[in-house]
């Protein structure tokens, strides 16, 4: 077997965001980074798939310089190889990094061995733009569902088993030839945190890098725009971000009803007040 | 004169989807703006009988492909026969619900067509340039975007529209089948086997009463004061990100951005400090208790009453309480 997954690089932010002066960006100056959550189940499941059949594994994500440390990260839990498409620290929309991911995919499969299993996050969780994986795939021209939460394979290893949850409750199961693209959420499994050993065996490690700069703002392809409404030409690129804001949120002081274990008489009067208490 | 706007419609059970519905809505706002009529497009052998309960949502027109090869789930064969309402309609925009499937859908419309596409957007405004205003970190961020294309698509973010449906004996729209070209692989990812929900208590989406707890718990045994008051409360237990990534709760136990959004009547969160990511699962609550150590938590700022203290004593003070008033021992 044989598995890409492609990972985000997004800040952890907390209890507020806040955001650069020009309004373009989260100021990340007092925060860290991380692999958006969707993937970081995809980094460990294809750790555990390979684990249990064997192959190799690859990581790969678009971002800046930084976005090292991600990569770092999928290698310390047991991802062997890693590939940085290395902007220039602005944003790139899904219609460009998918066309960047589909091209490296390509390219990659060209000079080693196809990926049985490609795997995206449902959603990044900064831009939540629902699309990546799907364009990847369709470029590719291989079979993909999004939103899942548990992989097995068919016992002659040609095909993948996905479930996911159905829209009013249960599941749903999807069975795909591979190659095959998967979009995984968290609850897939519970990633492992990485060993001391593991952090320094990914430290050692080349990342493959390939300079991409900054996003491209014209259309993509021959003849795009043109007809791309009848899927011949291009792609063409966007939604392009004119600026961040915070949404306006009504903030009322909580009326503090007390400290402590005495505060309990006022807490049980608030549920039965409310309703959610028969008196 | 602008094409129509034309919104996919998913459906159950003979009914469209409330998503739906709230999509329709923005999709009615937007074609008014554009002096252009609204067409719905409605996928399954039951797409007619839907088609019919849009009139009062002011669809002019419904594009129904009653093929039973689309009844089951299959997301590219979807996104293959609203590409093929697209071709006959030439919309201004294609408008989907910002839900699973919609978007999964969108994103397969988008892909074939090679067309940008704006998820979760809660505000249009067409011109020269059209300017969507859209979610990222489901919902705690604001995007203002351009998209500019031929064909624009979007998805309308959950929750962000009102449906307002006009009078009940609005004209139904008039319906025109069509049969989608469908390739062999536009069917390979489809649903092959169901599963039925697992009852087995009170449903965290469902629940009247959530109590949620965080690191400050403590442990996974710490859950078990929860448990009682919610039992109490006829309630449910859910949490953070960091009890599911500490393995205290199962995953679907998990509140937030990429857990599951709740909206009770009360919502009782011990020992979650009230990150972004957290508040956007439970911000749809009529109302939030917070017990917490620290008076200055983020949770603060969002909850309605709070109990500052150690949720180790506070919380079995409050069953105990419940107990003692119901004239039960403890
Ligand atoms: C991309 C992304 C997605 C995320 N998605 C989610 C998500 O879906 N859901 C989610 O919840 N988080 C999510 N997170 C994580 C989130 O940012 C926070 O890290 C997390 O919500 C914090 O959990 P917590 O409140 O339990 O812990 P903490 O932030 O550590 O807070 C613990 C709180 O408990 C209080 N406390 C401690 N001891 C006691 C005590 N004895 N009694 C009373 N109070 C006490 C403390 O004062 C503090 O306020 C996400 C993060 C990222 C980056
Ligand atoms: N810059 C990126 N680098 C690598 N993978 C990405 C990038 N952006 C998006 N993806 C992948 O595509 C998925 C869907 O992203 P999106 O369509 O932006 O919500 C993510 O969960 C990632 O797996």
């Amino acid at each position: 077997m044989n598995i890409l997954v492609c990972v985000k690089r997004v800040p952890q932010t907390g209890g507020r965001i806040v955001l650069t002066a020009d309004g373009q960006a989260i100021d990340t100056r007092f925060l860290g980074h991380t692999i958006s959550p969707h993937e970081e189940c995809g980094v460990e499941e294809a750790v555990r798939i390979i684990e249990k059949e064997g192959g190799s594994s690859a990581v790969l994500t678009l971002g800046p310089a930084g976005a090292e440390e991600q990569l770092r990260d999928a290698m310390a839990i047991g991802i062997e190889r890693a590939i940085l498409l290395e902007t220039d620290g602005g944003e790139w929309d899904p219609v460009s990094t998918a066309a960047a991911i589909a091209e490296t995919i390509q390219s990659q499969e060209a000079a080693s061995e196809p990926f049985d299993l490609v795997l995206f996050g449902n959603e990044a969780a900064d831009t939540g733009d629902y699309q990546v994986g799907v364009r990847v795939a369709t470029a590719l021209g291989r079979p993909v569902i999004n939103g899942i939460k548990e992989i097995w394979f068919r016992d002659d290893r040609r095909a993948v088993f996905a479930r996911r949850e159905a829209p009013g409750g249960g599941w749903e199961t999807y069975e795909l030839p591979m190659p095959a693209v998967l979009g995984v959420k968290e609850g897939l499994n519970l990633p492992r945190y990485p060993s001391v050993p593991g952090r320094l065996r990914a430290k050692r490690k080349e990342v493959e890098r390939v300079a991409l700069g900054s996003s491209p703002s014209g259309a993509l392809g021959l003849g795009a725009g043109e007809d791309a409404a009848d899927g011949q030409g291009g792609a063409v690129p966007g939604p392009t971000k004119l600026g961040l804001r915070l949404p306006a949120e009504e903030r009322t002081a909580a009326t503090i009803l007390g400290e402590g274990p005495d505060a309990a008489p006022a807490v049980v009067d608030l549920l039965e007040r409310v309703g959610v208490l028969a008196r | 004169m602008s094409g129509p706007v034309l919104a996919f419609v998913e459906h159950a059970g003979g009914e469209p989807d409330r998503l739906s519905l709230e999509a329709l809505s923005l999709a009615r706002g937007l074609a008014e703006t554009l002096g252009t009529t609204l067409e719905a497009v409605v996928l399954g052998s039951g797409g007619e009988a839907v088609a019919g309960r849009l009139g009062p949502h002011d669809v002019a027109r419904a594009h129904v492909a009653a093929d039973e090869r689309l009844d089951d789930y299959a997301p590219a064969a979807w996104g293959a026969a609203i590409r093929a309402a697209v071709s006959a309609t030439s919309p201004a925009a294609v408008v989907a619900a910002g839900s699973e499937r919609g978007n999964e859908v969108l994103a397969h419309v988008a892909a074939r067509t090679g067309l940008p596409m704006a998820a979760n957007v809660v505000e249009v405004t067409p011109g020269d340039s059209w300017r969507v205003v859209r979610q990222r970190w489901a919902g705690s961020l604001l995007e203002d975007a351009a998209l500019d294309a031929p064909i624009r698509l979007l998805s309308v973010a959950p929750h962000a529209v009102a449906v307002e449906p006009a009078a009940a004996d609005a004209p139904a729209p008039s319906i025109a089948t069509f049969e989608p070209d469908l390739e062999p692989a536009d069917l390979v990812a489809r649903v092959v086997g169901h599963e039925a929900r697992t009852e087995g208590g009170i449903s965290l989406s469902e629940a009247k009463v959530v109590v949620g707890g965080g690191r400050g718990v403590g442990s996974a045994a710490g859950f078990e004061q929860l448990q009682v008051l919610a039992n109490q409360l006829g309630g449910a237990v859910g949490g953070s990100r960091v009890v599911t990534s500490l393995g205290w709760r199962p995953h679907s136990d998990q509140i937030g951005q990429t857990g599951l959004r709740i909206a009770p009547d009360l919502y009782i969160a011990c020992g979650i400090s009230g990150a972004i990511q957290h508040i956007v699962g439970c911000k749809a609550a009529k109302r939030i208790l917070a017990i917490n150590t620290d008076p200055d938590s983020p949770i603060m700022a969002i909850a309605d009453y709070a109990v500052i203290g150690d949720l180790a004593t506070v919380v079995p003070a409050i069953t105990a309480e419940i107990e003692r008033r119901r004239g039960t021992p403890a």
